[in-house]
């Protein structure tokens, strides 16, 4: 469709006017130089998805958006199931919950640089990371749904973590409402040997320091201070996910014909919230998010047990796990009144301001912690969510730094061992499965995350919090 | 794609193209089956750094349907990853046969663990985004981008 072009509003906001079929309008946080730099693709998905049945207030892309799979990578939008509202595939996306988990050692930079390669080499050894690499544990199929009803909370209860881990993961470990029934065997039976994997691609493990703080009060409330040790954790429901979206595409497509909504792109497919396939999705959706939570709260657990044999007298403290690939039931203030609606953050993170009854006693008074990665050869970002947040867009924010480079294009500049002994002369260590994976993750490849992060905070989103800086990598 | 790129992409049958933030892979044939069986072989180039490393050791059906031709080719690739998956292999050879919206065909690989094969980045799966099968200037084209 030919959507309007987007115009300034506010520092850090353009809008998408509404027009022809978009039922609200759509917003754009971003400055001139990250807007002039998104491809055309994000404004005509935007419109798209404003076009959607039940879509509350406005279709929002954050500032790392780039073109998705039917929704912009950075979407975010909300719908009302009073209204008609859908809930669709590419709102959430394939790897449903990728998200990143970051954990504090209570050590300082130097105190684990003398162990740093024994450490990463350990991890490197524990973790399987990697195209066909498979986890250590060996599920039945009644285990694996046990895991996709239970989350990290399945993971705690049979000895992957600490009960205590609970309240720092969104959903305190296990999204409600999840069925495994209403997940193919197929699905199933490609995750029996992947949980507790890293996975390839932008997954990664990473051992950072932090650098700068620019929030004191949020950081001491994480635990965090200068030069702090981090590890953080980033990927998701690994192949089970993936199979649930192609799954329900083809589920979606045809409810969508024959509920009669108009579907622009083929993996915008959609279905009433409150239609039997809408309701089927959200439940194999949500087997999908607790997928992810529970290997990474094993890959935690692994973590831990390297820590042990390495840095035995080290802590590992669970600062926060968060999503970015979700539909999840939320209640927000819509005109003055609460309302229970069905938020699609595609690529955007969750960020619950202060005050919010869902967050952690610790966290309550300065908002939820967010991490945003970077890449391996720059830095990444913590922040906090914001209370104006919540009126911009349902309190979400940016999830990471977004390529510049098709992966293709990096392969061609660069080659993997270079950009391993680049990195390394900068004292970054790096492990990877793939010299290939290395060449396409090329720090070189992303866009600016300070920039991203910087519009951000500008914007109101999410506030920032802290700088950190990588020592070691794994990629997978 | 014009008559130039269609000839020198002929040579190879299949080509990897780009994609924001993934990868999109192309193959071409004489026929739509051909151009199938070379996109496969495109999509399995992205999980290891030499396809001509891969032994065609074993060989596993595969069979596939959907509503109309590119979901068909989306829908093969789908199978083949969610094969390669469970049975731990890799695939380097392929042929197909196509009844209407229906597949039947074979993927020739080994296992992961039957030799040191340097590794590539893992394809999650097939999408819609960019997906097409058509003929053009004589021959069959099937692509689409696929999410690593």
């Amino acid at each position: 469709m030919n959507a309007g072009q987007p115009r300034k509003i506010e520092d850090c906001i353009y809008e998408i006017p509404r027009t022809g079929a978009m039922r609200v309008p759509a917003y754009i946080f971003a400055d001139s130089h990250l807007l002039r730099d998104m491809d055309s693709k994000v404004v005509e998905q935007l419109s798209n998805v404003a076009s959607l049945p039940g879509i509350v207030k406005a279709a929002m892309a954050m500032p790392d958006a780039h073109w998705g799979y039917g929704f912009p990578i950075g979407g975010v939008a909300a719908f009302d199931p009073g209204e008609g509202g859908v809930i669709s595939v590419g709102g959430v996306g394939y790897d449903i919950s990728c998200g990143v988990r970051s954990m504090a050692l209570g050590i300082d930079r130097k105190e684990i640089l003398p162990y740093l390669d024994q450490l990463i080499q350990e991890l490197f050894s524990e973790i399987p990371a990697g195209v066909g690499s498979t986890g250590k544990l060996r599920l039945s199929m009644e285990e694996l749904d046990d895991v996709l009803r239970g989350g990290a909370v399945w993971a705690v209860e049979r000895g992957y973590g600490e009960p205590e881990d609970l309240q720092f993961i969104e959903e305190q470990g296990r999204l409600e409402g999840a069925d495994p029934a209403r997940v193919s065997y197929r699905a199933k039976e490609r995750q029996l040997k992947q949980v507790g994997t890293l996975g390839s691609g932008n997954h990664y493990l990473e051992i950072q320091y932090v650098e700068e703080i620019f929030d004191h009060e949020a950081a001491q409330a994480f635990g965090l201070e200068k030069e702090a040790v981090v590890i953080s954790i980033h990927c998701g429901s690994r192949a089970l996910g993936h199979q649930i979206g192609t799954d329900y595409i083809q589920i979606l497509g045809k409810a969508a014909a024959k509920y009669k909504i108009p579907i622009r792109e083929r993996e915008l497919v959609c279905a009433p919230i409150n239609s039997p396939e809408g309701k089927d999705y959200y439940m194999a959706m949500a087997c999908g998010v607790n997928c992810a939570l529970a290997n990474r709260q094993v890959l935690m657990h692994l973590v831990r047990k390297s820590l042990k044999r390495v840095l035995s007298h080290t802590d590992c403290r669970l600062i926060y796990d968060v999503s970015h690939n979700t539909c999840k039931k939320e209640r927000h203030r819509v005109n003055g009144k609460q309302k229970t609606l069905y938020v699609h953050r595609k690529g955007a993170t969750r960020a619950f301001g202060p005050g919010h009854s869902e967050l952690p006693d610790v966290y309550r008074k300065v908002g939820q912690p967010l991490f945003i990665g970077g890449t391996m050869g720059t830095c990444s970002f913590v922040l906090a969510g914001t209370r104006s947040g919540e009126d911009l867009a349902w309190s979400s924010a940016c999830h990471g730094a977004g390529r510049s480079m098709s992966r293709r294009q990096a392969l061609k500049r660069w080659k993997g061992k270079s950009v391993i002994n680049s990195l390394k002369s900068k004292g970054i260590i790096i492990k990877t499965a793939s010299m290939r994976g290395a060449a396409e993750e090329a720090p070189e490849a992303y866009k600016d995350v300070k920039r991203v992060v910087d519009v951000t905070h500008r914007a109101g989103l999410a506030r920032k919090v802290a700088l950190v800086r990588p020592m070691a990598v794994i990629k997978g | 794609m014009g008559q130039e790129g269609m000839e020198k992409l002929r040579g190879a049958g299949w080509e990897t193209f780009d994609h924001v933030a993934d990868i999109g892979v192309r193959g071409i044939g004489l026929t739509v089956e051909e151009a199938f069986e070379n996109g496969a072989k495109a999509l399995f180039s992205i999980m290891v750094e030499d396809l001509s490393e891969v032994i065609p050791r074993e060989t596993v059906p595969v069979s596939c349907s959907s509503y109309d031709l590119t979901g068909l080719f989306v829908a093969w690739l789908n199978e083949l990853i969610g094969v390669a998956d469970i049975r731990e292999m890799v695939f380097r050879e392929f042929t197909v046969q196509i009844n209407n919206v229906s597949l039947k065909g074979t993927a020739k690989g080994q296992r992961w663990d039957q030799g040191n094969i340097s590794r590539g980045i893992e394809v999650k799966g097939a999408t819609f985004t960019k997906a097409i099968v058509e003929k053009s200037n004589g021959f069959y084209v099937a692509q689409c981008v696929v999410d690593v």
